[in-house]
């Protein structure tokens, strides 16, 4: 199914079905439920609007991704307000999230203010913990210090860190310093040696969850939609029967089971972005600014339900 | 002298323009460069200034040749931010440009820089300076 420029009437690149689905993109989160050892994650939108089946778990939490706080252009003008859509959805769950994950691009633009709005606007959440792991713009002239000085308390090397939760290992990543020229995400070889032996101790039916901000696996290397070293971080959860891999980065969601191991990317709480190679550049989908303000309150769920192909999920691994 | 003097320096500046407008075409003269007037070799001489757009996560021209001297912007057209930085990490690294902000360096020295962009590392760019 395609979800971009059916028709493309006002030639900007944008059409109403199309627009539709980023809004229905915007403002949204998804959520984890950890059955029996089994990871399954659900769409929020559709968790609010009841089009999934049972939600208890071991144990669920929500990933939010790519606030961007600080953007402030046509294909959201209003990211602080999209977060706060994000955070009312979360709040919403018949259930809350024992905690929640946010996997980078808190900021647009690592400002000290925008870490401040971002702050702020969490504190409303409705959770025991939330947990980030920096994406690229959250690193962009200090190679990640004031996102350490903040979000890295207790955490290892350059801010990588691990958690058990009800039996399941949780493995924070970094992926977004020290990039090499015409490279992709990078983890680098002092985090590689911390992963191998923070996985050694634990018994091969531990689930595992990873999260990092660039995807682990190879989405659109074209796009720098990858990380250089994954395969070597992957290679140490080979043993493992259940690995869940989280990432954010591209603004939208896609599934991948790779043997044990698999792999979501979740949407932004911004803006979203082209799929791959369906633009020339993985930059914000532009909306013009009066076609937004007009639609803002037609964002239908009913566009939603049943055609949200990404809302299910792997139950199979 | 003085009305053969201006004429050429005319010269330079439409042809500094058009150079500037495509620098594709740059490259090409100046490998070629006895095809071109002696005055505008001469003119080339005195440093000068030029523009390397980023639109579409790509730097345009991702080849830059200039001659010794010259001061090169890079402007981000962008609606994300992006860097320059040498891929020496040292020579020369701007900070994060938000759209529409600058970037400029003067290369001095002839030789081969490379360089990219520290958020998108899949940008790169080259300036060659004769």
């Amino acid at each position: 199914m395609s979800h971009y420029i059916e028709k493309n009437q006002d030639n900007d690149g944008v059409d109403r079905r199309g627009f539709l689905k980023c809004m229905a993109w915007a403002g949204t989160g998804t959520l984890c439920v950890l059955q029996g050892g089994v990871l399954k994650s659900f769409a929020m939108t559709d968790v609010l609007q009841k089009n999934v089946g049972n939600l208890k778990g071991d144990l669920s939490f929500v990933q939010i991704s790519d606030s961007h706080i600080g953007f402030s252009k046509p294909a959201n003008p209003d990211v602080t307000g999209t977060l706060r859509e994000a955070i009312a959805k979360v709040n919403a769950l018949p259930t809350p999230p024992s905690f929640v994950l946010h996997t980078g691009d808190l900021t647009h633009l690592s400002k000290p203010e925008e870490f401040d709005t971002l702050s702020e606007s969490l504190k409303s959440l409705k959770t025991d913990r939330i947990f980030y792991v920096p994406g690229e713009h959250d690193v962009l002239n200090d190679n990640g210090a004031m996102f350490h000085e903040r979000f890295g308390q207790g955490t290892q090397g350059d801010g990588w860190y691990s958690f058990d939760q009800k039996g399941a290992h949780f493995i924070g990543l970094i992926n977004v310093l020290n990039l090499k020229a015409g490279g992709l995400g990078n983890l680098g070889h002092e985090q590689l040696e911390w992963l191998e032996k923070d996985v050694a101790k634990l018994k091969s039916s531990t689930p595992i969850v990873v999260f990092a901000h660039i995807p682990l696996w190879s989405v659109y290397p074209q796009w720098g939609w990858g990380t250089d070293d994954s395969e070597q971080a992957l290679s140490y959860l080979k043993r493992f029967g259940s690995v869940t891999v989280l990432n954010g980065h591209i603004h939208q969601i896609m599934q991948k089971v790779e043997g044990n191991i698999t792999f979501h990317t979740a949407c932004s709480t911004a803006f979203p972005q082209p799929q791959p190679g369906q633009a020339d550049s993985p930059g914000p989908m532009k909306v013009p600014a009066e076609k937004l303000r007009g639609l803002l309150g037609i964002t239908d769920v009913n566009f939603v339900r049943g055609k949200h192909t990404l809302a299910i999920v792997d139950s199979t691994l | 002298m003085r009305s053969t003097k201006t004429q050429q320096s005319r010269t330079a500046r439409i042809l500094g323009t058009a150079i500037l407008g495509a620098a594709a075409v740059l490259s090409l003269s100046l490998a070629s460069g006895a095809l071109w007037p002696r005055s505008v070799i001469v003119a080339q001489e005195k440093p000068g200034a030029t523009t390397v757009t980023i639109d579409n996560f790509s730097f345009a021209p991702m080849q830059l040749e200039i001659k010794a001297g010259t001061e090169v912007t890079w402007i981000n057209k962008d609606d994300v931010p992006h860097t320059v930085v040498s891929d020496d990490h040292k020579l020369f690294k701007s900070r994060a440009l938000d759209t529409d902000e600058k970037f400029s360096f003067t290369f001095k020295d002839p030789g081969t820089y490379e360089y990219f962009c520290s958020v998108h590392p899949k940008m790169t760019g080259k300036i060659i300076v004769k």
